[in-house]
């Protein structure tokens, strides 16, 4: 472990990051923590309790405009300005509902902009300069739904699957580097994004299991990992499965 | 979706709203009464359950706010468990000053229940250590209550069963400890006059008490008495348990009770041989000892799920407190009326309460003696064992904890509670519970 370690935490209100957080909390020694998120309330109330849970380490908290090349371009210069970061974790995103975005064009284009153009523009923003020091984790969180469309959230799945391949994309750029670059791919999680998920008796896997699951990944500097590990297995089935069969499954 | 309670005995159907923020709690509350808090579920009975309606999910709104190092006051939202804190604040010395038998209970839960420990004597109830709270409440209105501020709205707030508004962040005193591990002892009794001894005996020298009973020995009730105090660290260095643990804390992952068989697992055969042998094997190793806090307090903690041992048809905890000058008697009627029903109970706990002054309305303990026992659902017959057992603890004036009840009726709750007419102004009209239903009307 470097001096001071820096952890870069892009939606750091996502109960998953949080979770993430609170983990890399733990560790002992200087950290230095970057909040990103769009609610200034919750990146405080986050930056307290991690305080809490740590008193040595320092919180930053920051609320750039997600959707604007010019404002990720600037927030990262400045966080990387002192020195290029250990971790970094791109996990924001919303769920969107696939009937509206199918109705309204504008919906669509928002939730592939938030979904997918975002955390790719963060990601090329900080690979650069990590590049550069050569060193450091770069995560990013994808779906299980990027893995195959599906008629019920292919419009989130396309935005995950753009995370995904720019990942790959990623990994082959810096393969010969010391930056590692892991994409993540939860399953359906109990966060307040599914809430509505688990009202239909879904069972869903913890955000603080996923959470382990994504630190233990991130310091194995693992290419892949799906959280829970079952959804590796499960999704190798419906990418194979043929169409013949798979269009005629109501999933 | 389908949601339980700690004895399973229902699982029905109710609508969550999942709070994550102490912040947007109020808003959510106001769109979705009546309704009634639920936090780890950790209760055994209704207390957390609103079937067909609202449940407001705290477990989500776990934030920690500040800690002052030097004072150990803490500040926190109300759906963080006891584990998280001690886990994370046991390390620099500080623990929370009464919990009980399980740490993997809200601090919101912890308060509506004024739930006590081992150390009732020496510390009291949780109530006892909050210095304040935020409670909102269905109308939207946001109170600050202390001992200070809204002092009436305090007390009927502290083990008020979650009815008078969804308490959204807590401040808390806590506790100093030289280091996690406790001096203990082990005694084993063989009747109730030599239980009440032991007990009297160890109040002034013994921080924690609490003994396990053979509910099946008949008559010569034999039991197993452990009383602790925290260890300084000058105490450490002389015992052999401590030095070869390495002073470091027992780390297991647990073991989880992977499924619910279709019938209990605790039954008249098992429990005969578990009794027996656990007398044995703590009989065997009475005398002094070291504990690390967390196998000391929470030893079921280690066993994910532990509830699903009594089967599908969930099971009940009944549990009492009567009073000091009736106790003897009283505890010897209700080990005979359990003895005659043929029924057993693998979890049979007994403990003393002295004399303090509540710290809320409905506050449970009062001095005297506790008895907590479970038993599995067996439908009717379970039914006749509590009807003869309330009416040992109504002659002898003692009363039932709510946080464990499931079934007793409102004429024997509000006889045993008398502050009951003085709380029912402090409730929020929005707030419903199974429980709220069956004891209160409403």
């Amino acid at each position: 472990m470097t001096q001071n370690k820096r952890i870069v935490i892009v939606g750091a209100t996502s109960a998953i990051a949080e979770h993430c957080a609170r983990q890399w909390a733990r560790d002992e020694g200087q950290q230095e923590f970057f909040l990103l998120g769009r609610d200034q309330d919750k990146l405080d109330a986050i930056a307290a309790d991690l305080t809490v849970r740590n008193p040595a380490l320092s919180c930053k908290t920051l609320c750039p405009d997600f959707t604007s090349t010019d404002d990720i371009q600037a927030t990262v210069s400045k966080i990387v300005a002192n020195g290029a970061p250990d971790i970094v974790l791109i996990a924001h995103g919303t769920l969107p509902d696939q009937q509206d975005c199918q109705q309204h064009l504008d919906m669509t284009a928002a939730a592939i902009t938030i979904n997918g153009l975002s955390p790719v523009l963060f990601a090329e923003a900080f690979a650069g300069p990590m590049q550069a020091a050569n060193a450091g984790t770069l995560a990013l969180i994808g779906s299980v739904a990027g893995d195959r469309g599906r008629k019920s959230n292919y419009v989130y799945g396309a935005a995950k699957g753009l995370v995904t391949r720019y990942a790959q994309g990623l990994q082959h750029r810096l393969a010969d580097t010391n930056v590692r670059v892991v994409l993540i791919k939860p399953g359906p999680t109990d966060t307040p994004m599914t809430a509505h998920l688990k009202q239909d008796g879904a069972k869903l896997a913890s955000a603080e299991d996923v959470a382990t699951t994504i630190v233990r990944g991130v310091d194995k500097g693992r290419a892949v990992i799906y959280a829970p590990a079952k959804w590796w297995l499960i999704m190798m089935i419906i990418r194979h499965l043929p169409r013949f069969i798979f269009n005629k499954m109501d999933i | 979706m389908k949601i339980t309670s700690w004895g399973r005995l229902r699982h029905e159907q109710h609508n969550a709203i999942a709070i994550t923020n102490h912040r947007t709690l109020s808003a959510q509350i106001q769109h979705s009464a009546p309704g009634i808090s639920y936090g780890m579920g950790r209760s055994y009975g209704d207390i957390c359950l609103n079937p067909d309606g609202w449940l407001w999910q705290t477990r989500g709104m776990n934030r920690f706010i500040s800690f002052d190092q030097d004072t150990g006051l803490l500040s926190c939202e109300a759906g963080v468990i006891l584990k998280e804190i001690q886990d994370c604040l046991a390390p620099r010395g500080w623990l929370l000053p009464v919990t009980p038998g399980t740490q993997l209970v809200t601090v919101g839960g912890a308060i509506a229940n004024d739930v006590h420990g081992k150390n009732h004597h020496v510390m009291g109830t949780f109530g006892e250590h909050v210095t304040g709270f935020r409670l909102e409440r269905t109308d939207g209105t946001t109170l600050d209550c202390s001992r200070e501020h809204n002092a009436d709205m305090f007390r009927a707030t502290i083990g008020g069963l979650g009815l008078t508004g969804v308490i959204s962040r807590v401040q808390l005193q806590l506790r100093r400890i030289d280091s996690p591990w406790l001096l203990t002892d082990t005694v084993a009794f063989s009747s109730l006059d030599d239980f009440f001894a032991l007990a009297d005996d160890s109040e002034a020298d013994w921080e924690h008490t609490v003994s396990w009973i053979d509910c099946l020995a008949g008559p010569q009730t034999r039991g197993i008495f452990m009383r602790a105090n925290h260890a300084r660290a000058e105490d450490l260095a002389a015992m052999p348990e401590y030095r070869q643990a390495g002073g470091k804390p027992p780390r297991s992952a647990g073991i989880t009770m992977p499924l619910t068989p279709p019938v209990s697992l605790v039954n008249k055969l098992s429990l005969r041989a578990f009794n027996a042998a656990y007398f044995a094997m703590n009989a065997r190793k009475a005398g002094a000892g070291v504990a690390h806090y967390e196998s000391f307090f929470y030893p079921l903690d280690k066993i994910n799920h532990w509830n699903r041992m009594y089967g599908r048809r969930g099971f009940y905890q009944y549990q009492c407190v009567v009073p000091r000058t009736t106790a003897r008697q009283a505890i010897a009627d209700m080990l005979a009326v359990i003895a005659a029903a043929g029924e057993g109970s693998f979890l049979a706990v007994l403990k003393t309460f002295a004399d303090r002054p509540a710290a809320g309305l409905l506050s449970f303990p009062m001095e005297g003696a506790t008895l907590a026992l479970d038993f599995p659902n067996k439908g009717a017959r379970t039914a006749q064992l509590f009807t003869r057992l309330d009416e040992v603890v109504t002659q002898a004036g003692g009363r039932l904890y709510a946080a464990k009840d499931a079934r007793m009726s409102a004429q024997m709750f509000a006889s045993a509670y008398p502050a009951l007419a003085q709380f029912s102004v402090f409730r929020d009209p929005g707030i419903s519970s199974a429980m709220s239903r069956r004891l209160l009307g409403s």
